[in-house]
């Protein structure tokens, strides 16, 4: 077993060198890059540029010496622990992005939504496969599909109009209500959640597809079984073998992607944070990346790799302990 | 309950027509079902992939005849209407015919308009008439997301067909090129693109096609991991050991009988993800790095939004429906999806 993490984690920095590779030969193909920006918004406003200067600013965010040598020199930057500074505040990498306002709030959104989506999906599931082929499994089925399908910035944007322009019930945008002074921890607390409504909503609705279908199909699969027969054949009630044998075997799927879901916690939803003006570790990389921050991409989009394969590595070790039959090798 | 007796009865019917009569020979008595009719009888029967096939069918009808039987107003022609003023000179020519000369000056354009007769959804900020960009954009946001399915699976196809039939070193280095493009996250990875392109200077006209043809170089290990998965197992399968003892060619086998078994699993995996892809194409072009105005595509019409709250609050009829026809595009594929699933899948008794 500790062979085996080993041996993966191993394979794992194999993969991210690979990403990391990729991802900065991408962002060296941008001509223009940021600091010819920067100096040419320099020369507009009348300053004088000197070559110095210009090479100082090349060195300073790596863009000196061709892809190879750049590559090689935030990598053992990286090693190091130093990320680099944003091109656009100025400030450290690692304090804009690991913050309580950055990654806090989009863990909190990640978190209440996926509370939701488990709550709200597994019933479903299970009432949809209990009863294949009725009128309710394809009503929830087409609930779903639709859920799934709808672009998160026009559903966020049409939630925004209904609820908080028309109705006027929730805020707009924004993580507070700035006229307001708490009085309290509690009152900023609820005024917090208030503003969270609409974001966790919009996360809910465009996630509980995936997770209702496949727990339909995990429980189908599980009620086809030759133990659900045999709970049949010696007379156990419906309630029975539906709740105690076949739910608890529908549970395993569903435990080990547990740990597939960290990813999903801290990566941050970018176009909902976006649409509800939320200070978010997703909301953030968006504008980093449409204005080729290299740092703040390059750091974001390591951090989005590594939860993901760390987040398959759990979930293969997850279903090692929670399901005796699966022999890791 | 009742569809199953339905179903039963059918098949009661079927049994009964070859004890019919015992006389005649056998292949004239029952009537067979090739696997693909079979197929397609379970597809039909589920309502959902007929509503699915009827969203799709209108969609295409509105986008392609649309324009051509609608050809009042164009893609990217703005309705200078809004404001228009004459003014009358009276001329006189030397061979002494009188006649009035007009100046029409249209300082004004007709943006933002309601829904009327002249426009059936209204025109958008720039006075472009809505109706027509909707099924303008439909024609674009469709093919693009055919182009980049298509191109994914095709490059899936080979990787993971190689893969799959000369194992070893080969199947080695390409799965671990898969690992390594599977951690890249999509929707940041097309922004990265889209921003690169963008400082580029990639011409508009054909600026998405690129986008979409670089995105599709890094997601086809999806596909390539379905294929390959495939064909290790069917490698296995007892017919195919017998089509190897029967001293088939290599082609006839990967032709007549490797293709033909993998076929149903791809074909479900790129209807489900020609629906994402329209996601996609739609929430980069609503961010500003898809489709470049003044073109149209449903992510683009969306846009505005994000730039003016007015527009938001005041005028459902400029992104309303371009977020109504993406969802009824994706929907379908989704209905078209999950019926295929359900009719290619052996395990299914319906």
């Amino acid at each position: 077993m500790f062979k085996y993490i080993l041996k993966r984690l191993g394979v794992s920095i194999l993969i991210l060198i690979g990403v990391s590779f990729i991802l900065y030969a991408l962002l060296r193909c941008m001509p223009t890059s940021f600091v010819d920006q920067k100096i040419n918004a320099l020369n507009t406003s009348g300053a004088t540029v000197s070559e110095e200067f210009k090479q100082a600013l090349y060195k300073a965010y790596g863009l000196d010496g061709n892809i190879l040598q750049g590559y090689f020199g935030w990598l053992g930057n990286m090693l190091k622990g130093n990320f680099g500074s944003s091109f656009i505040s100025g400030r450290e990498v690692i304090s804009e992005i690991f913050n309580a306002d950055r990654l806090g709030t989009s863990f909190i959104v990640a978190a209440i939504a996926t509370i939701f989506e488990f709550l709200i999906a597994i019933p479903l599931g299970i009432t949809a496969a209990t009863h294949q082929y009725s009128l309710r499994d394809y009503f929830v089925t087409v609930l779903v599909l639709i859920g799934i399908s709808l672009p998160s910035f026009f559903f966020g944007q049409m939630l925004k109009d209904l609820f908080a322009n028309k109705l006027g019930w929730l805020p707009v945008s924004g993580m507070r209500d700035p006229s307001v002074t708490y009085s309290n921890g509690f009152e900023a607390a609820m005024d917090y959640l208030y503003h969270m409504v609409l974001p966790v909503l919009t996360v809910v609705v465009l996630s509980i597809g995936g997770r209702m279908r496949t727990t339909r199909t995990n429980m189908l699969e599980v009620l086809n079984s030759d133990y659900i027969r045999t709970a049949r054949a010696k007379g156990l009630g419906e309630g029975k073998v539906i709740y105690k044998h076949a739910f608890r075997n529908t549970m395993i799927p569903v435990v080990t992607s547990l740990a597939g879901l960290i990813p999903s916690l801290f990566s941050g939803a970018m176009i909902t944070e976006s649409v509800f003006d939320l200070t978010g570790i997703g909301s953030y990389a968006l504008n980093a990346m449409t204005q080729g921050d290299i740092p703040v991409i390059m750091t974001y989009n390591m951090f989005l790799a590594a939860l993901s394969v760390l987040g398959v590595l759990l979930a293969d070790l997850m279903y090692a302990v929670v399901d005796p039959r699966v022999k890791l090798a | 309950m009742e569809e199953n007796k339905e179903i039963q009865m059918e098949e009661e019917k079927l049994v009964q027509e070859t004890v019919a009569d015992a006389e005649t020979p056998l292949d004239k008595n029952v009537r067979l079902l090739s696997p693909t009719r079979m197929v397609l009888r379970r597809f039909f029967r589920s309502k959902l992939s007929i509503v699915g096939l009827v969203m799709l069918a209108a969609l295409f009808v509105f986008s392609w005849l649309g324009p051509v039987v609608y050809t009042r107003w164009g893609e990217t022609e703005t309705d200078r209407t809004g404001n228009i003023e004459y003014k009358e000179f009276d001329l006189e020519i030397n061979d002494g015919d009188p006649f009035v000369q007009v100046f029409v000056t249209d300082n004004g354009v007709n943006a933002l308009a309601p829904p009327s007769g002249d426009h059936i959804l209204g025109t958008d900020e720039q006075g472009m008439d809505i109706f027509t960009r909707l099924m303008y954009g439909g024609r674009l946001s469709l093919t693009i997301s055919f182009l980049a399915v298509f191109l994914t699976s095709a490059l899936g196809i080979i990787m993971g067909g190689i893969a799959g039939y000369y194992g070893g070193v080969v199947d080695n280095i390409i799965m671990r090129i898969c690992d390594v493009l599977i951690c890249l996250p999509t929707l940041p990875l097309m922004l990265i693109i889209g921003t690169v392109l963008d400082a580029n200077r990639v011409p508009s006209a054909y600026y998405i096609y690129l986008l979409m043809g670089i995105l599709s170089l890094f997601s086809w290990p999806g596909m390539a991991r379905l294929v390959r998965g495939q064909i290790l197992f069917l490698r296995e399968q007892e017919y195919m050991v017998a089509a190897e003892a029967m001293g088939f060619s290599t082609s006839r086998r990967i032709f007549k009988h490797l293709i033909p078994n993998i076929l149903p699993q791809i074909l479900v995996s790129m209807t489900l993800s020609l629906g994402s892809m329209i996601l996609y194409e739609s929430t980069l072009s609503y961010l500003g790095l898809g489709v470049q105005i003044p073109y149209a595509s449903w992510g683009t019409m969306i846009e505005i939004i994000s730039k003016r709250s007015d527009i938001l609050q005041n005028n459902f009829n400029v992104w309303g429906p371009s977020g109504i026809c993406i969802i009824i595009a994706v929907l379908g594929f989704n209905f078209i999806g999950d019926g295929l699933r359900d009719a290619l899948d052996p395990k299914q008794r319906r």
